[in-house]
């Protein structure tokens, strides 16, 4: 029973060993197979316990999976390879294996022909297993375990085609970022086991329940240091410049680290550890004004993108913001809910945007390697202003498109639009700054998906690229018109005066009201959204004729090169603190090191050198002679202490 | 039996000063037999090992120089166990890839290497702190002229350098056992270590032990020795520094240090930890700045070092075991850098990181193994290196031994940051990109032999990194008597 518990994580585990050990000699379709195959076992699984859970009584439903196995036990520090399948876990684990396996079935359409196609998988379903991980995870030092090994398959996969520094810059800067959040979840975690003793889930929230008072300062301190990590890996202000860049990595990477995994941990961790956070609400402010911020900033950012998947990297960033946001607000079930949501429609939309620059791709090349995409291009097959008219060339795609995007600008009845009200309805009842944050966020949302499917699907196409585009291979339409269908239905997880989704995670996320639809703030919403798309259809409809014509909104000025350059806040990382760090880094080592430290030392070699002209002349660069010189000495010396011991 | 681990290696290194000149590959098979067989003997120690026993076990006693209270004592405890074990397994890897690094004088350098196993296992033995010291000053002979005779360009500085430092360090420390002989009137540890610390001058003492181990260790700013050793080494001489040489000074440290003089030790903590975080961020800031594979990896060193003299001296059982589990796991992990480096440096006869670039696209196993190894250096939780670091910084975080120790260890937590700052910049600039020089597209993927190198470290970094059990288990009662005996507040 423990090993079908823990199996979601196995299959993919043995997935990657298998393609790891035999790939070489399988062929594309047995590796993608086989790796595919595993990441659905998985969601078999998961979708078994979900079964089987529903079927018992709620206060059964979470279970405890010890495998009796000590993974660091020192002290009175103990951590077990412990599981914790509950509500919650399970919920993640569909979202990760369903959406994470649709995904690995649409790479062996888009890496075909890669010449690492074998390793593509293997990182892939490592990237999976180390999700699983994460979410099932019964303590927060193995949930750390996930955390990391997350960040290093980003690193791998975001770095994929290596040749490239770019894409490696890339994988390397998500890394290092992760990092500075990791700092901040490492001390939390210390600071959780100096409080409590314990690093395992149930007995620290159980310790934490029974505090009576709101606020206290340790709580405060774990929760802010917890949050840290989450602004690192759910690439919140300011830590979420890795994400836009971690586009550098083949197109499936990011539907799989934007939608299913990686950048959904922080809002997880939140859930997760929502007793800590409801016991701060000195904390839960913070994080409320950070998640509204990063849903303005980064949404505003994407207004001027003209990178395909540019614009959903920052939409991405903004929608965690949303996320972050409702769990600042204290509404978990719904954050885990746009979390759902989200993965369905943000997959769908990178994956089609996959599909629109593998078709972009057609004419300069065969169908096959993406590697070299962006050097020795004439044009670039992901800048939307050499796209145009593809609604034409690839059909499927632009409906697809077209239901992804009406899910993420919230137009009724698309999932998108059942999760982000209960979100903003939220932040109207407690936090009207926040709620004006969101509110405006959810505007430009709307605007920057109705200017992107303006730009890429119609008009004239204006380049031979667009021209000859054509729609991609079933084995990568079929899991677009999957990810359709939920993203365009998904919303009845969570109908409002229903909330089947709210009410089945409430024991884990410790409660969820059902909230009856109000009709005034989500006509409003649709309203404003419909009035974006339509704006962006009006600004944008002649906009582009040629590839070279210039942005309507370059009539900002000023503020359009600010936003454009996404707020100068990766600029001013780059010229100050990583400049600062080469500064720094090589003073140290150049001057201070050699002429400081070391300069010290050789200086009183030298002096003692040139002063004493015996010692010159035994110095005669035989090594024997100062092999025997040092024995000499040191017989000397032992002699000598021994000799003055016994005279006294 | 511990005799017999000990002189092993010296029987070898006889042997082989009895063999021909010319007949290398029975000199190489010899030397790697011998070691083989001390490791072999070690794992026999390792399984009849009492864990539970807190004491030494295995001990032998015999007087040597009885009017000075000198005696020939050997034992070994959890404290010492891993050290052995690391020793006599690290000796037969540094011995294997000797064959592709080191090509003339075969017969004096495998005679060298065999002793400095000899030396350094007496030194983690020694019960006795005449004979410790004897072993101690041995040890360095062979790496003095391992380091001179079969180094780089630059060897001759190098080797002095070396020499000067630890010789130094050893002059002060040779003061202070003779002072703690005479004073105690015998040179058993366990003898001088039942009178608690109750020493006239115990700060002055607790210095010149702490000197000599601080500049081995390396412990900032003791460490300028360091990084000319290790680059001008060759790579088996890097590797047992880096693994074993090292190690001497942290153990030092524990065994002498704490054990000898637990009010100065209590008096210097707060010293030691902020000179042991200040390496962590030095080391760590420095080796990105390097442009030396090989340098860059012995800067590394020092700031991997620095988590464990932070462990040292937060004074509770989690810094403790944890610095003694990252004694195994910078071991490792430093030891296969270097190995990885040196891989490198014998094909391209270059360690200039800039001259390379994108040697993953043309020698795949060999860029997976060392990215292996730059995990584990990176702290990497799955691999050993994470395990190690969080138990240091969970003891770190508690520990009573200096005041803030929270905002201490976030300082020291930084250096997580700045470890995958430096060595994925390593990683990239060697392995990833685009070739930069000609001279890489002749590389050619690791051989069966070099693979052999590196997979029973790779085995070892993932074996504490899944289950550490063990190796802590057999640590908990020395750590925890030791601590207890000093009178330190265990937490």
């Amino acid at each position: 029973m423990q090993l079908l518990f823990i199996s979601p994580i196995l299959f993919p585990l043995s997935g990657l060993l298998i393609n790891a050990a035999f790939g070489k000699r399988m062929g594309e379709r047995l590796i993608g197979a086989v790796a595919s195959l595993m990441v659905l076992a998985s969601f078999a699984v998961s979708a078994y316990l979900f079964i089987q859970m529903g079927a018992l009584p709620e206060a059964q439903r979470a279970t405890a999976v010890d495998l009796g196995i000590p993974w660091i036990q020192v002290g009175n520090l103990h951590v077990p390879f412990g599981f914790l399948i509950d509500q919650l876990s399970v919920t993640m684990m569909l979202i990760v294996t369903g959406v994470g396996g649709l995904i690995h079935i649409y790479s062996i359409g888009y890496m075909h022909g890669d010449p690492r196609f074998q390793r593509f998988f293997v990182y892939m379903n490592l990237f999976i297993a180390s999700m699983l991980v994460l979410v099932m995870a019964d303590s927060f030092l193995l949930m750390f375990v996930g955390w990391e090994l997350v960040g290093l398959c980003s690193y791998l996969l975001i770095g994929f085609w290596f040749s490239n520094i770019k894409n490696a810059e890339a994988g390397r800067k998500a890394f290092v970022v992760n990092r500075i959040g990791d700092v901040g979840f490492i001390l939390g975690i210390l600071l959780i086991f100096a409080t409590f003793g314990t690093l395992t889930f149930t007995d620290v929230f159980g310790k934490v329940m029974a505090m009576s008072a709101l606020n206290s300062p340790v709580i405060v301190a774990i929760t802010l240091l917890l949050f840290i990590g989450a602004v690192g890996k759910s690439a919140q202000i300011p830590l979420f410049v890795w994400l836009p860049d971690a586009m550098a990595g083949p197109t499936p990477v990011s539907a799989l680290i934007h939608a299913a995994t990686m950048v959904t941990a922080g809002i997880y961790m939140m859930t997760r550890a929502h007793v800590l956070y409801t016991a701060a609400p000195a904390t839960q402010d913070i994080v409320a004004l950070i998640g509204g911020l990063t849903a303005f900033v980064a949404g505003s950012i994407a207004l001027t993108q003209y990178d395909i998947k540019k614009v959903l990297a920052y939409s991405t960033v903004s929608q965690l913001g949303f996320m972050v946001a409702a769990a600042g607000l204290g509404a978990y079930a719904t954050s885990i809910f746009h979390l759902a949501t989200h993965a369905f429609f943000k997959a769908l939309l990178f994956l089609a945007a996959g599909s629109v620059i593998h078709g972009m791709e057609h004419l300069s090349k065969s169908a096959g390697a993406h590697g070299g995409a962006a050097d020795g291009h004439a044009v670039d097959p992901q800048d939307m202003r050499n796209m145009g008219g593809l609604r034409a060339k690839m059909p499927i795609t632009f409906i697809v498109y077209v239901i992804g995007g009406l899910a993420l600008a919230g137009v009724p009845p698309f999932a998108g639009f059942f999760s982000k009200d209960e979100i903003v309805a939220a932040a109207m009842q407690h936090n009207p700054l926040v709620f004006g944050l969101l509110g405006i966020a959810a505007v430009f949302t709307a605007f920057y998906i109705g200017r992107q499917l303006v730009m890429v699907f119609f008009g004239k196409p204006r380049t031979g690229n667009a021209e000859h585009a054509a729609e991609s291979a079933p084995l990568m339409t079929i899991p677009l018109i999957v990810l359709a269908v939920f993203a365009a239905i998904a919303g009845v997880l969570n109908l409002p005066g229903v909330g089947t989704l709210g009410t089945w995670l409430a024991p884990a996320v410790g409660g969820y009201e059902v909230e009856a639809f109000q009709i005034g703030v989500a006509g409003l919403f649709t309203l404003l959204s419909v009035a974006a798309l339509l704006g962006a259809w009006y600004v944008y409809r002649n906009a582009f004729t040629k590839s070279s014509d210039v942005d309507p909104l370059a009539g900002l000025g000023p503020l359009y090169i600010f936003l454009k350059r996404a707020w100068l806040i990766d600029a001013l990382y780059q010229s100050v603190i990583v400049k600062l760090f080469y500064a720094a880094s090589s003073f140290l080592a150049r001057v201070f090191d050699v002429g400081g430290i070391d300069g010290l030392v050789n200086g009183t070699a030298v002096l003692v050198r040139n002063t004493s002209g015996v010692l010159r002349r035994i110095q005669n660069g035989l090594v024997r002679s100062y092999g025997m010189m040092m024995l000499l000495g040191v017989v000397v010396v032992v002699a000598y202490f021994l000799w003055s011991a016994v005279a006294r | 039996m511990l005799s017999f681990i000990i002189f092993l290696p010296l029987i070898g290194a006889l042997l082989i000063a009895l063999l021909p000149r010319a007949s290398t590959s029975l000199i190489r098979w010899t030397a790697l037999g011998f070691s083989l067989l001390t490791f072999v003997a070690s794992v026999v120690v390792l399984m009849d090992f009492n864990t539970t026993q807190a004491g030494y076990q295995f001990v032998e006693s015999y007087q040597w120089i009885p009017q000075y209270g000198i005696g020939y004592k050997l034992g070994v405890d959890g404290i010492s166990i891993w050290m052995l074990m690391l020793t006599t397994f690290i000796f037969p890897i540094a011995l294997w890839t000797s064959a592709g690094a080191v090509h003339d004088r075969l017969k004096e350098y495998y005679a060298l290497i065999l002793l400095m196993e000899m030396a350094t296992l007496g030194v983690f033995l020694s019960l006795d702190m005449f004979l410790f010291y004897v072993f101690w000053e041995f040890a360095l002979v062979p790496m003095y002229f391992i380091i001179g005779v079969w180094g780089g360009e630059r060897r001759i500085y190098a080797s002095m350098k070396f020499f000067v430092f630890t010789m130094a360090g050893s002059v002060l420390m040779l003061l202070a056992i003779v002072f703690l002989g005479i004073n105690g009137g015998t040179f058993d540890l366990q003898a001088l270590v039942a009178k608690n610390g109750q020493w006239a001058a115990s700060a002055p003492l607790f210095l010149a032990f702490a000197i000599a181990f601080a500049i081995k260790v390396p412990l900032f700013p003791f460490h300028s020795w360091l990084p000319d050793a290790h680059t001008e080494a060759p790579t088996p001489g890097s590797v047992i520094l880096a693994a074993v040489l090292l190690k001497m000074g942290a153990y030092g440290l524990i065994r002498f240090n704490l054990a000898l003089f637990p009010d100065a030790s209590r008096q210097f903590a707060p010293l030691m930890i902020v000179l042991g975080i200040v390496g962590i961020l030095y080391g760590a800031i420095v080796a990105f700045a390097q442009t030396d594979a090989k340098r860059l990896v012995a800067y590394s060193s020092i700031s991997h070092m620095g988590y464990i003299v932070l462990g040292i001296f937060s004074l509770n059982q989690l810094g403790l075991q944890g610095a003694l589990l990252q004694m195994v796991n910078h071991g490792i992990s430093t030891g296969g850098l270097f190995l990885i480096v040196g891989f490198l440096y014998e094909r391209r006869h270059t360690r200039e990181m800039a001259t390379f670039g994108g040697v993953w696209g043309k020698m795949p196993l060999y860029g997976t193994l060392a990215l292996l190894f730059v995990l584990s250096s990176v702290g990497l939780p799955a691999l050993n290196g994470f395990v190690g670091e969080f138990v240091i910084l969970q003891g770190a975080f508690q520990s009573t031994a200096i005041q803030y120790p929270q905002y201490w260890t976030a300082f020291a937590a930084c250096g997580m940051i700045l470890s995958a700052v430096y060595l994925l910049t390593f990683y990239q600039k060697i392995f990833l990109g685009e070739s930069r020089n000609a001279a890489n597209d002749k590389l050619i993927d690791l051989n069966w032999r070099e693979v052999a190198a590196v997979v029973p470290l790779l085995g070892v970094i993932f074996y504490i990194g899944l289950y550490s059990l063990p190796f802590f288990t057999a640590m908990n009662a020395s750590v925890a008597n030791l601590l207890s005996a000093v009178g330190i507040v265990m937490r």
